[in-house]
């Protein structure tokens, strides 16, 4: 049981924080210069940055940027690769043909290599950010739901309802897509992490959302210049970072587990 | 063949991305307030008036003689800049791999063989930390224990012969986390086979007949994967580059995005991601010399 419910309760609260940080009335941005580099207190459990803020109010702001770049990049994501793969696995030919080339010269890219030189060149801000994290991120779901389709379109449900002359479209999505939605919820939740990872990563380098907003990729860039005299700035951040990414990752195996999916093979 | 398609098309793909984007590289080359005349002698100067599929294609000619044209920012040739780079990174990936192997080979080949026991978890906990530790934060970790508060390493720079080490330690787990289950997994296909029976049978220690029987027949796929992994490891070292200061091709590219030089953002891209093919290559050609099983002339 702790298998399923510590890392659900800790992406249920990140969730829930990112929702209804609007309602918390934090106050993020507000700088104290009493305060600078103070660490945790008996009232103040997660201290102050170097311009006096409160951490956790921007822990709270950062996990809505969190939440919101990565549910959006996930959900894209499967939205274009899952039509993509399902219609070129389902279809073949020479579109099918055309799409693995273009598949596997995307996965010849380093994803987060990539990720970074969009991110660069379309320049700072959170659209750009989901913006590069999915032109990069849809390829994985496209394979897999390729692939799923390929093994799947042969079956006797599928021909069953050829023979009863049911439209292409309509077979792809009553007869395929809820046998393949399985593999794909289990991806998205390794998704969700790498999501996660990634949009710290960007905010890390500069590239993601811009200052004053938060983000716990720049609350860590930030605090490194303090971390000798207040290791409080890159340690908490940087906890929960590592907490909502290890709870999504344990999610997903324990998905994988219930929902009794093979792990896919690695495709070359 | 198909990785020489590969590689027209990740450059293709570069070049056109980088194209797509809004903002004229002129502006970032004389400012603003140039005067019309002269941005478009620099216009026609660096080819940028001519459609883009002929740009394209002057540009692949270029790099077909290692021209790389030259730096927006620098005006130095981008083949000077690249070369000087390269070095650091491949000491510092060539370090990071060595670190991985050391970590992930005895936590694998532990995990495996006694399965379903406290080291199998304690493994592969190690192994699920490692992917969830984003190496931003890993990185300045390690440098608030070895540099700040022990003192055994430098903060940052590529000074001494210790400074590698935080750096290569912070890209390595990560990779070594990666690899350890992979390790794990392949060891477990292979430990029900007849050949470990018999080398059991004739006498060897279990230890033995994992090490000189066992190893190398569940490593041949491992190496394949770690190939793919070190798509992961050059993406990971350009922001360990970056906190670490260490100066290589992925400083290079946050550097010249910072300075909206494009040219050698797409030629660093272009570079990392030339690396990875090769090593893809490479690595297919290793395993099937490592694997007699693998006929060359009649491939099936």
């Amino acid at each position: 049981m702790m298998r399923l419910w510590v890392p659900l309760s800790i992406i249920v609260i990140w969730g829930m924080i990112a929702l209804l940080s609007p309602a918390l009335s934090l106050t993020p941005d507000t700088i104290d210069l009493t305060h600078i580099l103070v660490g945790p207190d008996q009232d103040y459990w997660f201290g102050f940055d170097e311009l006096g803020r409160p951490i956790a109010d921007r822990l709270m702001t950062g996990a809505k940027t969190s939440f919101v770049v990565s549910l959006s990049v996930v959900a894209l994501g499967i939205i274009i690769g899952g039509i993509l793969g399902i219609s070129s696995g389902y279809f073949s030919g020479w579109v099918d043909q055309i799409f693995v080339r273009i598949v596997d010269i995307m996965l010849a890219f380093p994803g987060l290599l990539l990720a970074i030189a969009l991110a660069g060149a379309l320049g700072p801000g959170i659209e750009n950010v989901v913006l590069a994290l999915v032109i990069v991120g849809w390829v994985g779901y496209a394979r897999l739901a390729r692939g799923q389709v390929l093994a799947l379109k042969h079956a006797d449900h599928i021909v069953a309802a050829q023979a009863l002359g049911a439209s292409s479209w309509r077979i792809m999505g009553r007869h395929l897509l809820p046998l393949i939605t399985a593999p794909l919820i289990i991806e998205a939740s390794f998704g969700i992490a790498s999501a996660i990872i990634a949009e710290a990563g960007l905010s890390f380098l500069g590239l993601g959302v811009q200052p004053p907003q938060a983000s716990w990729g720049s609350m860590i860039r930030d605090g490194t210049r303090y971390m000798l005299v207040a290791p409080h700035l890159v340690l908490i951040p940087g906890l929960t970072l590592m907490a909502v990414v290890l709870a999504a990752n344990l999610l997903g195996d324990w998905l994988r587990d219930w929902l009794d999916v093979k792990e896919p093979k690695k495709m070359r | 063949m198909s990785a020489l398609i590969g590689l027209l098309g990740v450059i293709s793909l570069v070049f056109f991305l980088i194209h797509m984007i809004p903002g004229d590289p002129i502006d970032v080359m004389l400012g603003e307030s140039a005067l019309t005349a002269d941005r478009e002698a620099l216009r026609q100067g660096l080819g940028l008036h001519l459609p883009l599929y002929e740009q394209w294609w002057n540009y692949l000619t270029a790099l077909s003689q290692a021209d790389f044209g030259h730096s927006l920012f620098s005006g130095r040739p981008i083949v000077d800049l690249l070369l000087e780079r390269i070095p650091a990174t491949l000491h510092l990936g060539a370090m990071a791999l060595l670190v991985a192997i050391i970590i992930a080979l005895p936590l694998g080949v532990l995990a495996a063989t006694r399965q379903h026991s406290l080291y199998d978890y304690g493994s592969m906990g190690f192994a699920l930390l490692g992917i969830s530790i984003p190496n931003f934060w890993m990185g300045p970790l390690l440098i608030l224990v070895g540099a700040l508060w022990l003192g055994w390493f430098p903060v940052s720079g590529q000074e001494g012969w210790n400074a590698v080490v935080l750096p290569a330690l912070t890209l390595g787990t990560a990779m070594a986390a990666i690899l350890a289950r992979m390790i794990r997994s392949s060891l477990l296909e292979i430990l029900g086979e007849d050949f470990l029976r018999t080398a059991r049978a004739k006498g060897l220690s279990p230890m033995k007949a994992i090490f000189i029987h066992g190893l190398p027949n569940a490593l041949l796929p491992v190496l394949t994967l770690l190939g793919l992994q070190l798509g992961g490891l050059l993406g990971g070292a350009v922001i360990t580059e970056t906190v670490f200061a260490w100066p290589g091709l992925g400083l290079l590219m946050i550097e010249a995005i910072q300075q909206r030089d494009y040219p050698v953002v797409q030629a660093a891209v272009l570079c990392i991601s030339m690396t990875y093919i090769f090593v893809n290559l490479f690595t297919d050609l290793l395993y099937a010399w490592l694997d007699p099983r693998i006929d060359w002339q009649n491939p099936a």
